[in-house]
C-alpha cells in the first residue's frame, strides 16, 4: 500500500523541515560549535571501539595475502605499500556497488537544489555504471572522467539557507552536524529507490550502502590512522577534519579560517 | 634570535639585535609574483611525483619528503605558527629542537600519506592572491578516481618563495597541527621539552 506510506513520508519531511528551520541561524559557520561534546565523545569512543574490532579482523585477513604475492620477487616491499593497487579489488566492487545505489538519492537532491548540471552528470554516471558497469559493480564512468558528485539532503538544506547547527557524533554513522543528521533522516525517507523497489529489496540497498561505507573506510585506513586514530586527541581531530571537509564539499569559504602566520608574527 | 631564516639570516640577526620584528613589515610585501608562486609549486609537485613514483622504501621516501619540506617549505614559520603562543616564551634552542622534531614528524605523517598516490599524475592549476599571499591549486589524480585537490599557500615574507600551509581537500594542515601540537603540550602540563621528546614517537 504505497499511498499511506507516502503520506506518512511527507508528514515526516514537513516535520523535519520545521525542525530544520528552528536550527537555521548562522549561514556561515566557522570554528567548532560543539555543545554536546561529552555525549559526542562517548559515542565517538563507542564507534571507534567497534571500528577497531571490525577492521582489525579484515586487516589480518588481507595482509598475509599481500605478503605472499610479494614474496615472488626478491625485493621486499612493505605490504601496505601495495594495498591501494592490489589488495582492494573486492573492496572496490563493494564500494562501487553501494555508491551506485546511492546515486538516485543524490540525483533527487541535485534536483531539489536546482542543479541540473550535477543531476545530469550523476544520471549519466548511474546509467553507465548500471549497464556497462554490470549493475554498479564496476565504475566505467569514472574511468572516462565522469566521477559525479555525491550529494545529500543535508546539502539541500544548506542550499536552502539552513545553518549547520551543532556538531554531533551519531551512533555507527559517526561525525555529522544537526543539519546533516536531519538530512540523513530525510534521505532515508525520500530515497527514490524506496518507491521504485519492493520493501525487502530497498532494505537490501541500505545494507549494500552500509557495506560500501565500510569498504571505503578500509580503503582509506592509512589516512584515517595517520590523521585521526594515531593522534593525541582523535576526537578533536575527527571533528576538525569532518567540519573542514564538509564545508569544503559544500563550497563554504571562510575567511576567518585562513591562517597567515607571517601576519601573526610581524603585524 | 626570534626568527630563523636561511637566506637573510645575517640581515635578520642585525634587525633582531636592533629591536626586532617590528621592523620587518617594511620588507617588500607584494614582491612575489603569481608566476613565481606557481613555479615553486610546479617544482614541489614534480618532486612529489618523483618521490612517490620512485619505488623507494617507505623510509627512503620519508627522508626525501623531509628534504622537500626543507627546500620548498618555510618550516621555521610553520613550526612557530603551529606551536602558537608558547613559541614566544620558548628559548632559541628549544625552538631549534622543536623545528627539527616537527619537520621530521610532518614528513612521517604526510609523506606516508602521499605514498598512497603511487601512479598518480599531478597537475598545477591556477594561483590566486589571498590576503598577503598566493594560493596555488594543484590536483593529484589516481586513475579511475576523482581528482584530489591540494592548495598550497605561498609567501616570500621569510626572504624567498616558500609554502607555509597546505589545504588538502579542504583540510587545513596548519589548523590540524595546531590542534595536535596544542593537545600534546597540554597533556604534558605545558612542558615543551617533554613534548619535543615525545614528538619523535609521533606521526
Amino acid at each position: 500500500m504505497p499511498a499511506p506510506r507516502r503520506a506518512r513520508s511527507i508528514v515526516a519531511v514537513l516535520l523535519i523541515g520545521a525542525l530544520a528551520a528552528g536550527c537555521a541561524q548562522a549561514p556561515l559557520p566557522s570554528g567548532t560549535n560543539d555543545p554536546y561534546e561529552s555525549v559526542n565523545r562517548a559515542w565517538f569512543n563507542n564507534n571507534l571501539a567497534l571500528d577497531q574490532a571490525l577492521s582489525g579482523d579484515t586487516e589480518a585477513e588481507t595482509d598475509p595475502a599481500l605478503v605472499a604475492l610479494d614474496d615472488e620477487g626478491e625485493t621486499v616491499v612493505a605490504p601496505d605499500a601495495v594495498t591501494p593497487q592490489r589488495g582492494s579489488f573486492l573492496r572496490r566492487i563493494v564500494s562501487n556497488f553501494g555508491a551506485n545505489l546511492g546515486l538516485p538519492s543524490t540525483i533527487a537532491n541535485d534536483l531539489l537544489q536546482i542543479r541540473p548540471d550535477r543531476a545530469a552528470e550523476n544520471t549519466l554516471r548511474l546509467v553507465i555504471n548500471s549497464t556497462v558497469g554490470l549493475g554498479g559493480l564496476f565504475d566505467p564512468a569514472g574511468r572516462i572522467g565522469i566521477h559525479g558528485r555525491r550529494s545529500d539532503f543535508g546539502e539541500t538544506l544548506h542550499r536552502w539557507g539552513v545553518g549547520e547547527g551543532a556538531y554531533v557524533v551519531l551512533p555507527l554513522l559517526g561525525p555529522s552536524t544537526e543539519r546533516d543528521a536531519l538530512g540523513l533522516a530525510v534521505d532515508l525517507v525520500l530515497d527514490p529507490l524506496r518507491f521504485a523497489l519492493p520493501r525487502g529489496e530497498f532494505g537490501g540497498t541500505l545494507v549494500a550502502r552500509g557495506a560500501a561505507r565500510f569498504a571505503d573506510r578500509a580503503e582509506y585506513a592509512e589516512i584515517l590512522d595517520a590523521n585521526v586514530i594515531n593522534t593525541a586527541d582523535p576526537y578533536a581531530q575527527a571533528r576538525l577534519l569532518y567540519l573542514q571537509t564538509r564545508r569544503y564539499h559544500l563550497g563554504v569559504e571562510i575567511e576567518d579560517e585562513i591562517i597567515d602566520p607571517y601576519a601573526d608574527l610581524y603585524d | 634570535m626570534p626568527i630563523y631564516m636561511i637566506d637573510r639570516r645575517r640581515v635578520l640577526l642585525g634587525i633582531a639585535a636592533t629591536g626586532g620584528a617590528a621592523l620587518l613589515p617594511v620588507l617588500p610585501a607584494a614582491a612575489l609574483t603569481q608566476g613565481q608562486a606557481r613555479s615553486l609549486i610546479d617544482s614541489v609537485m614534480a618532486d612529489i611525483h618523483g618521490i612517490i613514483n620512485s619505488g623507494g622504501s617507505e623510509g627512503q621516501m620519508i627522508a626525501r619528503f623531509e628534504g622537500l619540506f626543507d627546500q620548498y617549505g618555510d618550516v621555521p614559520i610553520i613550526a612557530r605558527s603551529v606551536l602558537g603562543p608558547p613559541a614566544r616564551s620558548a628559548s632559541a634552542s628549544q625552538m631549534q629542537a622543536f623545528t627539527a622534531g616537527f619537520r621530521a614528524y610532518l614528513s612521517r605523517k604526510y609523506g606516508g600519506q602521499f605514498r598512497q598516490f603511487i601512479g598518480a599524475t599531478v597537475q598545477v592549476d591556477t594561483a590566486r592572491q589571498v590576503q598577503s599571499f598566493w594560493e596555488v591549486e594543484s590536483t593529484m589524480t589516481l586513475r579511475g578516481r576523482a581528482p584530489f585537490e591540494v592548495r598550497w599557500h605561498v609567501s616570500d615574507r621569510s626572504g624567498r618563495a616558500r609554502f607555509f600551509n597546505l589545504i588538502i581537500e579542504g583540510v587545513n594542515v596548519l589548523a590540524a597541527e595546531r590542534q595536535e601540537i596544542g593537545t600534546m603540550l597540554e597533556r604534558r602540563g605545558g612542558n615543551l621539552d617533554r613534548m619535543i621528546q615525545d614528538l619523535q614517537q609521533s606521526g
